[in-house]
């Protein structure tokens, strides 16, 4: 590869369907296509013609210094974004084929389909029960016994069951950091979604509850479609079957996990793995 | 080649440079035992090659502090990308010159048996090939060195002819050992310090390989121009 002819990341635009063709490492076709897709903070572009296939049932590591433009992909992805007026979002981003930017998509049906984690964990201030059968009502009804065994099933996916089955009825703010970040991974699968998007999930972890997590991740996923945004890059490299390397609002390289971390295409992918950033 | 930006840790970027260092004085101290062990030889001289045997230890003791300096770069560094290849190819090439080094102190030894033996032919093929593996040993440390992937490709490519002089070797002591018996003895210990030379100049090839995958991360072909044809060579008995 020619250093001079590709180290400019504006102008040196990738090939990023033929990077991820030629990377061999097998995976699945898209659950989510996104097609170059570009989005505005009022005036302010922050993301610039993105085009990036979301394997089905796989990871998708998203990775890049503060600002280029990873969390804001995700808030996309689940049209968070809509919440706030003079964002916006032009282009595609295909859920089995359905553009899902489009203004007449039901976002709470889109929601269902798409849940996130967030980098804090977020429990309501009600009981671990609770906390799960909430947002399953609003998308279905129930009866008690299905409720039950939904809630037990969902913490029994979040690896949280053993630790929560007899504390159901109190409250979820008793449970450590770790606890309730698994428990919002339980509300977040407990409505039977397609996608989690994880945004920076274990960076307010200690080391043991990170592990649980990405452990945990690599349970989800034969089951769902996960993107993560990580600014851990070991993290990224431990759960990620791809790994979507953004700078500047652009997707400078995308490439399964194994190519990205021995042997980068892009010299900006180079630099910031290998921690020369400037 | 643009140079590579600076690591952001010093620290860090100082640990690479340092084990870069390591290599380069490996690979000087087995360019040093191939030249004089190949002088040992050709002069007869029993007091260097005896030195040559001796000073061997040293690369192995600098084979093993890179591979701990590797190990611990790898703990606690956790290197990706050009910086992780980087690592392993040090890993590998110190490995390679150590074989180097083995392969030069038993030259050497066979140059002691040699000088109480008749002298047969002249042993300028011996000079040709040990330049030619010292040039591309020398050739492959400083690509690693330089992070020069054009470098490393021309000593990957330059091991034909080392192969042409060794087959030349081989030759001309069968003649010798079937024109008479009693130059068996020395013809065999000089086939044998020929091989040596050729396995040298194949190590050099190795880490030339190895460098090409640490500064650009893909690999070389699997096939190399290769000469060494002595593994089917017949002489038929005169008569």
């Amino acid at each position: 590869m020619s250093h001079s002819a590709t180290s400019d990341t504006t102008t040196a635009r990738p090939n990023i369907g033929a990077m991820q063709a030629r990377s061999g490492a097998a995976l699945n076709e898209a659950k989510l296509a996104i097609k170059d897709l570009d989005f505005y903070y009022g005036a302010h572009k922050a993301l610039k013609g993105i085009g990036l296939d979301i394997p089905a049932r796989q990871v998708t590591g998203m990775i890049g210094p503060s600002g280029c433009g990873k969390s804001t992909l995700l808030r996309v992805l689940n049209r968070m974004y809509s919440l706030y007026p003079g964002q916006r979002a032009e282009g595609q981003v295909l859920l089995d084929g359905e553009n899902i930017i489009e203004p007449g998509v039901d976002l709470n049906g889109l929601r269902s389909k798409i849940g996130m984690v967030f980098q804090k964990p977020t429990p309501f201030p009600m009981t671990i029960y609770e906390n799960i059968a909430f947002g399953v009502r609003l998308h279905e009804q129930l009866s008690k016994a299905q409720m039950d065994e939904r809630v037990e099933w969902a913490l029994a996916r979040a690896a949280l069951w053993s630790e929560a089955k007899d504390r159901l009825n109190t409250s979820a703010m008793g449970l450590s950091g770790g606890q309730q970040q698994r428990l919002c991974i339980a509300r977040t699968i407990a409505v039977r979604p397609e996608v989690i998007l994880f945004d920076e999930p274990t960076s307010a972890l200690d080391p043991i509850s990170t592990l649980k997590i990405e452990e945990l991740i690599d349970e989800l996923k034969r089951d769902f479609t996960i993107a993560i945004v990580t600014h851990n890059m070991q993290q990224a490299a431990r759960c990620a079957d791809q790994v979507a390397f953004f700078y500047l609002g652009e997707l400078v390289e995308v490439a399964p996990a194994g190519q990205l971390f021995t042997a980068p295409r892009h010299p900006k992918t180079q630099e910031y793995i290998t921690g020369r950033f400037g | 080649m643009e140079p590579m930006a600076e690591h952001t840790v010093r620290s860090y970027a100082e640990e690479l440079r340092r084990l870069r260092d390591m290599i380069a004085r490996m690979g000087g101290l087995a360019e040093r035992q191939v030249a004089d062990a190949v002088a040992s030889l050709i002069r007869r001289d029993t007091e260097l090659a005896t030195e040559v045997v001796g000073r061997d230890a040293a690369i192995d003791v600098l084979e093993r502090e890179v591979e701990d300096f590797c190990i611990r770069i790898l703990a606690l560094r956790q290197p990706v990308g050009q910086d992780l290849r980087l690592v392993i190819a040090c890993l590998k090439i110190s490995h390679g010159i150590e074989r180097i080094g083995d392969y030069a102190r038993n030259a050497a030894k066979r140059s002691i048996v040699l000088a109480q033996q008749p002298a047969i032919g002249s042993l300028n093929g011996f000079n040709r090939m040990a330049a030619m593996v010292q040039e591309n040993l020398k050739g492959a440390i400083d690509a690693l060195v330089n992070d020069d992937a054009a470098r490393a490709d021309e000593v990957w490519e330059a091991d034909e002819p080392v192969d042409q002089v060794y087959n030349g070797i081989f030759r001309e002591m069968l003649t010798f050992m079937m024109e008479d018996p009693r130059n068996i003895t020395a013809a065999t210990h000089l086939l044998f310090v020929a091989k040596n030379l050729e396995r040298i100049g194949d190590h050099a090839t190795n880490i030339a390989e190895t460098v090409h995958y640490a500064v650009r991360g893909e690999n070389l072909p699997d096939e190399r121009p290769k000469g060494d044809g002595s593994a089917y060579a017949v002489v038929r008995p005169p008569g």
